[in-house]
């Protein structure tokens, strides 16, 4: 017996430096930053004097803060579909009894042992439009090379932004219907950032591809055998049997990769930086700039609040659940 | 099966299938190819009009020039990154795993009054943006006296590396039976002798699953590296590329060489060692 309780002294001595540890770098100093969020400090030397939510109040005034939320969700969106489509329609067609699936499954998984400044250096190139006096460069090249020249653009050279334009049918319409706020450039679809979700893709669809392949693979062949001896087409084995049962591992896929397009950084600053008129500009991005390169601590505080405050609404319900349905051993 | 019925339209998939998979490993393998083919381009060769081309012939001076640098031009190699990436993952690498299975070892097979609010809340930890943290890591690195140091950046990926090589050693340890555990305790042995001569001997898949995750996370990172490190001496590879590609005096073809001298230590343990790359790919899903 006093052997037991001298080792459960042992046990909780072993694990109490990770546990201070946690409790101070990462929830003491998450709300050492809330503090500052609310505080005047906005040059190199702290100044502590409360301010209220102003420095977040004044967020939604600046241009560069509203357009990067409508990037990251841009890219959110994109970021997601690509990644969960191409990891399905991958994981789908390595299941088919195919030789040399090991060969392809390296291929498709490799990119995610690489950095994110690797991928964002190579991407940056190969998307490189090209000028008028080099002609096209990088994939534009080899669109033209391929006779398809018309698929050529601009990249995340192109600033332009789709947006409802308020003098069209659809903004009068949503004008009349007092929602004319949708109509203004701040909600829409900034089209470079399409250049950050290839490269992004290209890095983390051989995520999803595993994750898939081993949901496919834990459905027993019966299942798709009743179904087919139902009658069911190849197609309805998919949507009505498979595609239910990877439900769980969709789910895990969209959290995972979620959280991560809202805390994206690496890829944009090796690959585009802010971009033109911010058009690939991220939240991430904007704090450090504001932070560490423009001493306006409370302001990138702020930044950084609003950024964990997204991922803890993704993440917390997710850990409670996994954490709380994880059979007890 | 289906073979029986229609053969010919089962043919036709099977090309469909195996063409798919092979213009998906084209796209997969696109930056590879440039990479390479650009790598190994002399400076006369590189030209955006035949940037797709083959090279004439094998030079390796882009290679040099990244490595070595050029300081009459102000190109600064990347060896001296390198080598402060190795100094920088394998400590940090080693001494996250210990810390990560000590903490999986109490969590799985040692739990007390608390312990199953405790794991969460460390878990946490692993999916913050670390933008909410940085501001306050600085200070308190600069009064630690490790602020801009390696030591500094080591302690900080030893600290935030916590949570995830815990997770994978709890669900590792707690798929080994309890029963071992309970044995060896009859036999009178106490909580670090079951650790020493039950559980550690066991470990090494757990390990290495670990230190490949690590590895590769502490080598790709950037955030860290580019906050607490100012100094280019000082700098890990990732950083040190970054500035390379931003700077209009370096050339493309020595930009891609220093690209592919960056990623070449983590693809190198994933080709080795894919198999465990994977499980650790998987379990950062927390499901194990």
């Amino acid at each position: 017996m006093r052997r037991l309780t001298r080792d459960r002294v042992i046990a909780i001595l072993l694990i109490l430096p990770s546990v201070i540890a946690i409790a101070v770098f990462v929830y003491g100093f998450i709300g050492f930053t809330a503090f500052s969020s609310l505080t005047k400090w906005d040059t190199l030397s702290p100044d502590f004097t409360f301010v209220g939510l102003r420095n977040y109040q004044r967020l939604f005034d600046i241009d560069r803060f509203l357009s990067d939320l409508r990037n990251t969700v841009t890219f959110t969106l994109l970021f997601l579909a690509g990644s969960l489509g191409t990891g399905f329609c991958l994981a789908v067609l390595l299941d088919q009894r195919i030789k040399g699936e090991g060969f392809f499954r390296s291929i498709f998984l490799f990119p995610m042992a690489i950095s994110f400044i690797v991928t964002g250096v190579v991407w940056r190139w190969l998307l490189n439009p090209g000028t008028l006096q080099t002609g096209s460069a990088g994939v534009n090249l080899l669109f033209e090379k391929a006779g398809l020249g018309f698929l050529r653009w601009g990249w995340f050279t192109d600033p332009t932004v789709w947006s409802i334009p308020p003098d069209s049918g659809l903004g009068a319409l949503l004008a009349r219907i007092g929602l004319g706020g949708l109509s203004n450039s701040y909600v829409g679809i900034s089209l470079a950032m399409i250049s950050v979700v290839v490269a992004a893709t290209w890095q983390m669809s051989g995520y999803t591809m595993a994750m898939y392949l081993a949901g496919l693979r834990s459905i027993p062949e019966e299942l798709r055998e009743a179904a087919r001896v139902d009658g069911a087409t190849e197609f309805q084995v998919y949507r009505h049997v498979i595609l239910p049962l990877l439900r769980p591992i969709t789910l895990s896929a969209v959290i995972v990769l979620g959280h991560i397009s809202l805390k994206i950084f690496d890829l944009v600053v090796s690959m585009t930086g802010p971009g033109p008129a911010f058009a690939t500009d991220v939240p991430a991005f904007f704090m450090w700039d504001t932070t560490f390169r423009g001493n306006n601590f409370a302001q990138g505080a702020a930044i950084a609040t609003i950024l964990l405050m997204g991922v803890a609404i993704l993440i917390v319900p997710y850990l409670i659940h996994t954490t709380r349905t994880e059979p007890k051993l | 099966m289906t073979q029986a019925g229609h053969p010919g339209s089962l043919r036709w998939s099977r090309v469909a299938i195996y063409g798919s998979l092979s213009l998906a490993a084209a796209f997969y393998l696109l930056p590879v190819y440039v990479l390479f083919v650009t790598g190994m381009k002399s400076f006369q060769e590189v030209s955006i009009a035949r940037m797709w081309d083959l090279p004439s012939g094998l030079d390796f001076s882009s290679y040099l020039k990244a490595w070595f640098g050029k300081p009459s031009e102000g190109v600064r190699g990347l060896s001296e990154n390198f080598l402060n990436s190795v100094c920088l993952a394998l400590p940090a690498t080693i001494l996250s795993s210990v810390l990560g299975s000590l903490n999986g070892y109490v969590l799985a097979k040692w739990r007390f009054r608390g312990s199953e609010v405790l794991f969460p809340l460390m878990l946490f930890g692993m999916f913050i943006p670390y933008q909410s943290i940085l501001i306050p890591l600085v200070q308190v690195l600069q009064q630690m006296h490790l602020y801009g140091s390696l030591p500094g950046l080591i302690f900080v990926h030893v600290v935030y590396g916590i949570p995830i090589t815990t997770l994978i050693f709890r669900n590792y340890y707690a798929a080994i039976p309890t029963e071992l555990v309970e044995a060896a305790k009859i036999d009178g042995a106490g909580i670090l002798r079951i650790y020493r001569w039950v559980l550690a001997p066991l470990s090494v898949p757990g390990f290495v699953v670990v230190a490949i995750w690590q590895f590769t996370s502490i080598w790709n990172d950037f955030l860290f590296g580019v906050i607490v490190t100012s100094r280019p001496s000082v700098q890990p590879i990732t950083v040190a590329l970054n500035n390379m590609a931003g700077s209009y005096i370096v050339e493309w073809n020595v930009q891609m060489a220093g690209a592919v001298l960056a990623a070449l230590p983590t693809l190198l343990v994933y080709i080795i060692l894919g198999r465990y790359f994977m499980r650790g790919l998987l379990a950062g899903s927390l499901k194990g």
